[in-house]
This record gives C-alpha cells, structure tokens and sequence, in this order.
C-alpha cells in the first residue's frame, strides 16, 4: 500500500493520539465521569463515530486485531467504512469475531458473547450528558454531577411510569457507575445494561461531537436506575432467532414483504453466524426440514 | 414560638459597581413569622431576598441561619452542596413567574416528586401518593395530576410552585411577587390559601411585594425600604394605620381607593 506513507499510524498525529490517551486515563481513574477533550475533525461527518474512531486511533497498535459493529451487525455501511478506514491508516488485522478481536468499536450494542479481560469495547456517543433532556444547561449539568445531585434523573422514570404505566425508556438507560457517577451508556439498548456490570473488559465511550470521552474501567459496578416498587428489565422476546434459533438474544425485527410479513433475527450478526455454524437453526434457515427438528430438539 | 430566632441577617450590602442594590440591612427572622418586605420598583427588595436566598452573594454582611440542629450556620461559609442541599430541603423559593421555579415539560405529580426524589425517595407508590396529596391542599383537581403546567392556567401555575416547595417540609420560604400578574379573585384565593399553609405548617416566611393589601394580609411585621436602605420597620397593622417614615406615609397614601 504505497498511499500509506501518507497518513501517520492511525490517522491522528502522536500529539493528538497523545492527548486523546491522558483523557483516557483520566476518564478510567474517575469512573462516569466525562472528560473533556479536544476533538478533531476527522474524515467523517458528525454523528457518524468521530468520538469512537479518535477514542480506537489513539490505542490501537500494530498487534490489535479490529473488530467494528453497527446495531450488532459487522456489514453495515457504518461498521464496514470504519474498518476499511483503520485498514487503510493502520494496517491492523480486522476481523468480525467477537472472540479474536482485542478492540471491538460498536455503535449502539455489546456483543452476547462475554467479553473476556484484554478486550477493549469502544462505544460512538452522541450524546454524552444523560441529564442534557431534562436540563439543558451545560453549567448545570456539570455542577449536579459534581455535588451529586441525581434527583432529577428519577424524573424522568417517574415521568415514564406516570404515563405508560411502566420505565418506557428503552435505550439509552442511565446507569450509576461505582455508586458515584450517572453516565449514559450511549443508546444501547437496556438489555445490554447487564453486561456492563464487572465486565472484564475495558469500556471506552467517545463523543465527538460534544468532545467528551468516559470509561468504565474492568470489574467496576454499573447499576440501572429504577424505583423500589419498578425495578429494572431487560426486554424479552417472545420467540426466538428466525435464523439460529437462539433464546436470550437481541433481536431485530426484518420486514419480508409488503404483506405485513416480517421476522426476528438476532441482532449481533458474528453470534448468529457462530450458532448456525454450529449447527443451530431457526424456522427461517435455508434448510427448514432440519429447523423442525433443532426446534424441537437442540434448543432446550 | 421559640427563643431563638431562625435567621439573622447582619449588616447585609451588595453593590453593583458603584450603584447601590441594598445597603446595611440587619434583622431577625422568628420561626413561624411572616416578614414582608415593601416598597417600589428598584428599591432593592429582590436583591435584598436574593442575597438572604443565597442566589447572589453579598458584598459584606453574613446571614445565619439556625439548622435544625440549633447550631447557627453563616450561609456563605458553608459549601455550595450544603447550600444547595438546604435549598432543596429546608427552604423554599416561589418565584413571582412560576415557569422559573417550575419544569414546565414535566407532568405536575413529577414537579412536586422532584424535592422527594432528590433527597433520596425512590419508591413510586410513595412518591405519586405525597403529590397527589399536596395537589389537593392547593386545591389542583386529582386528574390534573399527570399533566404538564404548560397547560395550566396562571394561578394554577403559582400554586403547584407552592405545592412543589412546601413537598419537603421547609421551615422557611423566600416569596418574590407571589401573586404578581393574577387577577383579583384569583389574588385572593391564593392570599387565602397562602394564610392557611402558613399557619397551619408554622412557616417564617420572606415576602417580597409592592402590592400593601398582600402586605396586609400575609405579614406579621414589614419592613418598607427606599434606595436600598430600610427606611421603617414594625408591625405591618401598625406601620398600614400610623406610619411614621415620609416615604412610608407617602406609600400607604399612594394606594388608590376602590
């Protein structure tokens, strides 16, 4: 690749990257709390990962391996540009394996399969301030994190429960981090809350936009706001994955037809491939004969 | 009424520059006293109740105040989360236009919930039936509970802002104007429910008005400023029938005759 004499490892020159990794550091020994940092502009608009891609730039090595993951999929227009970026500034080893990768940008979900210690998850944020909706103020906000003031988050689920009988809030679900900080966990849904919690894994959160990067660092608790008489949940599905069958899972709903037709399909593509690699099938696989049996069968 | 008082203000100034917002203001506050604080626009009545509310720190002078545990406190030496947290608990501030101290985007039941939730109530049964509960004191119909104050009417507005500070319990509560921009009958059912609250809870209370008949009705004692100085002080029934001041004489004659 004779162009890449041109960019510096990783695109960002080692001032930036330099500046970008004390940021980090600073956001891992604060757990939740968010760090201001002086954003560059990168060769993508706002809003599509800029936070992300300059959080992987300044730690990716030429001994990572890559993976990147949009709404849980390795083949969207999103995940797929990021990796082709860093392949080209960086050389690194890409991959859609959640197992082999030692730094997994995603955007919007956690892989199902567990993370292990060593793996570094970089999530893209829009927005980083989870009171932003219910004070807009910036001087506030910043003020209401410092003196610990989270009233007004319970607002908001209050607000929820008021109205729909239930917490509606489905994505984005603010959690408090080591019992300090409330953070937003970016808008993941909350069935992946759960897994934030003592992950082995390094969590990294990056906004480009607002110039704002936090962290979770391994084994830190990471608990989901809720009231005594509403506690917390995760969503559940009625059936299970289309395709591998998996139960547990997040899935995506696919519309077929213009019919009203439709099925639910795991979200994170690698762990749908893996099962039905594995042998695992839904009602929908290619080969439905042999779905009949794992459904009655394999999946217990 | 207890033997101490609950607020001690000392030797209170605060200047812009060289213009003046107050100057050299002492009294003392006893608990379930109402204090009103009277005279025209830009005398320094606001400056005055913003900087006994810790809203704008003065330029010299101290405010104590007496905790609940008895001990006296000076307002500008304790820390800003001590201040706030006070604010929110122990005090109230109903703001002449209720957009400023309510959410108007968020239902009524959550406007009076927020003091609960932010001093650590995390059961919602709980929470909903405390609201619930103070709606009705302040005469907000039970199915107006779930909706915003966008949709409500200017007196409801200013009730539900009383509602919201009182949720907690305070022992004092800062006025500016709190029935400024109402009509009359709405004026007087609101003076009158006011009346109520305050001597049913035993409130001290901080009145800030121009309006002498709210005054009238509300206070025990009144203190009438002028260029930012107090210029007479005394109980209000006494200062309305015989003031002594050519400033107040000339404000109670002032008032215009129905």
């Amino acid at each position: 690749m004779t162009e890449l004499a041109t960019y510096n490892f990783a695109y960002l020159d080692e001032q930036t990257k330099r500046m970008i990794r004390r940021a980090i550091l600073k956001a891992i020994a604060i757990p939740g709390y968010q760090v201001p940092f002086a954003s560059r502009e990168m060769p993508m608009p706002y809003g599509w990962g800029t936070g992300g891609v300059q959080v992987t730039a300044a730690i990716i090595g030429p001994n990572d391996t890559l993976k990147v993951i949009d709404q849980g999929a390795d083949d969207t227009t999103n995940a797929v540009s990021i990796r082709a970026f860093f392949q080209k500034v960086s050389s690194v080893r890409v991959t859609t394996k959640t197992t082999e990768a030692t730094i997994i940008q995603t955007r919007h979900r956690i892989p199902e399969t567990a993370l292990q210690t060593g793996q570094t998850l970089v999530y893209q944020v829009p927005i980083p301030e989870p009171l932003r909706f219910l004070e807009p103020r910036e001087t506030e906000t910043r003020k209401m994190h410092a003196l610990e003031e989270y009233g007004l988050m319970h607002v908001k689920l209050y607000e929820d429960i008021a109205r729909h009988g239930h917490i509606a809030t489905t994505y984005a679900y603010p959690v408090k981090v080591e019992g300090r900080y409330v953070m937003d966990p970016s808008p993941t849904p909350k069935f992946d809350n759960p897994k934030m919690h003592r992950s082995p894994a390094l969590q990294l959160f990056g906004a480009g936009r607002e110039k704002r990067i936090y962290a979770i660092p391994p084994y830190t608790e990471v608990v989901s706001l809720d009231f005594e008489d509403h506690p917390f949940e995760i969503q559940t599905f009625s059936e299970p994955c289309a395709l591998c069958g998996a139960r547990g899972s997040y899935l995506d709903e696919v519309i077929l037809d213009d019919k009203g037709g439709s099925m639910f399909v795991c979200s994170d593509t690698d762990f749908c491939e893996d099962r039905q690699s594995e042998g695992h099938q839904g009602h929908l696989s290619a080969n439905p004969a042999q779905a009949d049996t794992h459904a009655a069968g394999v999946e217990k | 009424m207890s033997d101490m008082p609950l607020l001690r203000v000392n030797a209170v100034s605060k200047f812009y520059g060289s213009r003046i917002g107050c100057q050299n203001v002492s009294f003392e506050l006893w608990p379930g006293e109402v204090l009103a604080v009277v005279g025209e626009s830009g005398s320094g009545k606001t400056t005055l109740l913003d900087c006994l509310a810790t809203r704008l720190a003065p330029s010299t002078g101290s405010v104590e105040y007496r905790m609940r545990d008895g001990q006296f406190r000076d307002l500008y030496r304790m820390s800003e989360a001590e201040r706030r947290f006070l604010m929110r608990t122990d005090w109230g501030f109903v703001h002449q236009n209720p957009a400023d101290g309510l959410r108007m985007t968020v239902s009524a039941g959550a406007n009076v919930g927020e003091r609960l939730m932010a001093v650590g109530d995390r059961h919602y049964g709980n929470i909903r039936a405390a609201a619930a509960d103070w709606l009705g004191r302040v005469e907000i119909a039970a199915d107006r509970i779930d909706d915003q104050p966008r949709a409500f009417s200017g007196g409801m507005r200013q009730r539900l802002q009383i509602a919201r500070n009182l949720v907690t319990n305070p022992r004092l509560v800062f006025m500016d104007e709190p029935t400024g921009g109402l009509d009359v009958s709405v004026q007087a059912r609101l003076l009158d429910l006011l009346r109520g609250l305050v001597s049913d809870l035993g409130l001290a209370a901080i009145v800030v008005t121009h309006d002498l008949a709210v005054a009238r009705l509300l206070s025990h004692r009144m203190m009438v400023m002028k260029d930012g100085r107090i210029v007479e002080t005394g109980l209000t029934d006494r200062v309305l029938d015989d003031p002594q001041a050519p400033y107040t004489q000339l404000l109670v004659s002032s008032i215009l005759q129905v």
